[in-house]
């Protein structure tokens, strides 16, 4: 059975800045990922991996190339439009969490319902039901300052989560965290991806990688492998 | 969503209190001094209007004053038939003339005002009688013992329910019978109480009190078709001659008309709004840059925020939104704060100056409007810039 890949990167290239002080961060990316997929994205710092995070967080749009996430072209939408993508498919943990501060964290998993237009009463079930996803109702009530470091992200990946989006992004999730609680989120995005949705996480941890059913390794601005289960599937280029 | 946006805008204005206060400082400075100003203004023309409705209906008042001779030389009835006969648009002319005496009646006392007037004068004032009659031309002619009461009169000695016509009370040395009483007329000018007096035939206040034929004052009422300053002219022309002023002599009277106070007065109300205006207009400008600025800086501070705001989906317009709301939030907080204080600045102040305290529903909700208004003009770039930041960026923000 042919399924259309949920998302399709074809010869994406990124080049900040111009003339002289341009600098080509991807030179040219093909990358396929399909439905319920759990990838790592690894490198070496300046390998390119951020950035085609972004672009794959429909944050920012690739120089040259084709970016299709559920077949829609997103280098051809405007910054409101893929606003629109972001709120209705997507859901972002962050390396430094980015809760919003003196803010409840029951209040901060409601966010981007707010910005849905749902109901309070709608907003406020959601968000406790995203929050015993993660085993944090008891927490509902504290601000950010008041919990963990392993408390907040785990909020943020309630936040994440609220909207029952297709593709959940970290970017260096357990970046902030000691092992112990790097391990707890790890188990989390893992059994969140057996529950059905697609995870893409940028880390530059081999541990954490390990948790990943697909490795992408970046070298220079280009896919350099692609691993599977130990295996490598393709080399200089990509299918996952 | 508006609704939410308006919680967020007032959670974060209270997070900042003080920097809150500090920054709708100028728009509570510029709100508060054109509420108290319009308020105070308007209670100073208010007592302004009174003063010159105490001064009755007429269109010109004619009393004599002191000049260089040291002399005050009075106006007789001469003058004021002489008036009303010789210059053409003048139909009526009427003396006054005002002593003070005790009212007696029934062993309540009571100290008030003689107003020694006939008919003519009541009906150039309108004043009218509101119980009873007024002078018949026999008690004007022969100066009789008759009066009209002014209702404090009425009420400080005769008991109340009762009516006064036909009681004959003792004022000063002599007896008189109260044929009417005359409608209640209010404070007047200069603290005077038109409702305490007594009014009889001006012969009668003459003779009896003044022990002279002469008058204190006397009001001309004209025609509306005639041109007042031709009346004017006349009148002073009239009475110069009659009083044998040499050309190089000025007036030894005064003729005030009150049409030319009123739109004096006017003038002045106005003059004052346009100074007001003007003031305000450079605290509101001034504290409109005060939000600006402030909101520059919370964009600043918050630019980490933004960056998650806009990853989760939020659209340019819904932060700017956001910040254009809490702009117009601060500015209409400050706006309601300047016109709590203009109200209590009023009345200190009409207290003060003892005119009455007029309240202006128009000045309060016109402030209130034009500074939520300074919200939207003040915080439109700020916002703007705001909704236009890059989400990556943004985040990366420390």
């Amino acid at each position: 059975m042919s399924e259309e890949p949920l998302i399709q990167m074809e010869g994406i290239t990124k080049t900040f800045g111009n003339g002289a002080a341009a600098f080509q961060a991807l030179k040219g990316i093909d990358l396929t990922i399909m439905r319920g997929e759990f990838v790592a994205i690894m490198g070496p710092s300046g390998s390119g991996k951020s950035t085609t995070m972004n672009i794959l967080g429909c944050l920012d749009v690739p120089t040259d190339g084709v970016f299709r996430f559920r077949g829609v072209e997103v280098q051809k939408l405007d910054r409101d439009q893929r606003s629109l993508l972001r709120r209705r498919y997507l859901g972002f943990v962050f390396q430094g969490f980015n809760l919003l501060a003196r803010t409840t964290a029951l209040e901060n998993v409601e966010l981007p319902l707010l910005y849905r237009g749902e109901k309070k009463v709608q907003r406020r079930a959601a968000a406790l039901h995203a929050l015993d996803q993660v085993g944090l109702v008891p927490w509902a009530s504290h601000n950010p300052s008041e919990l963990s470091g392993g408390q907040q992200q785990r909020v943020a990946i309630a936040r994440a989560l609220v909207t029952q989006p297709d593709v959940l992004l970290a970017d260096e999730p357990t970046g902030n965290l000691d092992s112990e609680r790097s391990v707890e989120i790890m188990e989390l995005l893992r059994r969140l991806n057996r529950e059905g949705i697609t995870v893409l996480m940028v880390t530059h941890e081999e541990e954490m990688a390990s948790y990943a059913k697909t490795i992408v390794r970046f070298r220079d601005g280009l896919v350099d492998r692609i691993e599977r289960g130990g295996r490598v599937l393709a080399q200089e280029s990509g299918q996952a | 969503m508006l609704g939410s946006t308006l919680l967020l805008a007032l959670r974060e204005i209270r997070r900042h209190i003080l920097r809150s206060i500090l920054t709708t400082l100028g728009i509570i400075i510029g709100v508060a001094a054109v509420v108290t100003m319009v308020t105070v203004g308007n209670g100073v023309t208010a007592s302004v209007q009174d003063q010159i409705s105490s001064l009755g209906a007429s269109n010109f008042i004619v009393f004599p004053v002191r000049t260089d001779r040291g002399t005050i030389r009075p106006f007789d009835e001469i003058d004021v038939r002489a008036v009303e006969q010789q210059i053409a648009g003048v139909t009526i002319a009427a003396g006054n003339v005002a002593s003070s005496a005790t009212a007696f009646y029934n062993g309540q006392d009571w100290d008030t005002r003689v107003q020694g007037v006939n008919n003519a004068f009541l009906e150039a004032q309108s004043i009218a009688v509101e119980e009873g009659r007024p002078f018949n031309q026999d008690e004007e002619l022969a100066g009789k013992n008759v009066c009209l009461l002014g209702v404090k009169v009425r009420e400080a000695i005769f008991v109340p329910g009762t009516s006064p016509v036909g009681a004959r009370m003792r004022l000063g040395g002599i007896s008189c019978m109260v044929i009417g009483v005359i409608e209640e007329r209010g404070q007047g000018g200069n603290g005077a109480d038109n409702d305490d007096a007594v009014y009889m035939p001006l012969k009668t206040v003459q003779r009896r009190f003044k022990g002279n034929d002469k008058l204190d004052y006397f009001v001309v009422k004209y025609d509306e078709g005639y041109v007042p300053s031709a009346i004017q002219d006349s009148l002073v022309d009239l009475l110069r001659e009659r009083r044998l002023l040499q050309d190089a002599e000025p007036n030894d009277f005064n003729v005030i008309d009150t049409a030319q106070v009123n739109q004096a007065l006017g003038a002045a109300t106005g003059a004052l709004t346009a100074m007001v205006a003007v003031i305000a207009s450079i605290s509101l400008l001034v504290g409109g840059i005060g939000i600006m600025n402030i909101m520059l800086v919370s964009v600043t501070e918050r630019t980490r925020e933004i960056g998650i705001r806009l990853a989760i989906g939020a659209l340019a317009r819904e932060v700017r939104l956001q910040f254009l709301t809490e702009a117009v939030a601060l500015c209409a907080l400050g706006g309601l704060v300047g016109i709590g204080l203009g109200f209590g600045a009023s009345i200190g102040l009409a207290a003060l100056i003892e005119v009455p305290f007029v309240f202006d529903p128009v000045i309060n909700i016109i402030s209130f409007v034009f500074a939520a208004g300074m919200g939207i003009v003040f915080g439109y770039y700020p916002a703007s810039r705001a909704s236009q930041l890059d989400p990556i960026d943004a985040l990366r923000h420390e």
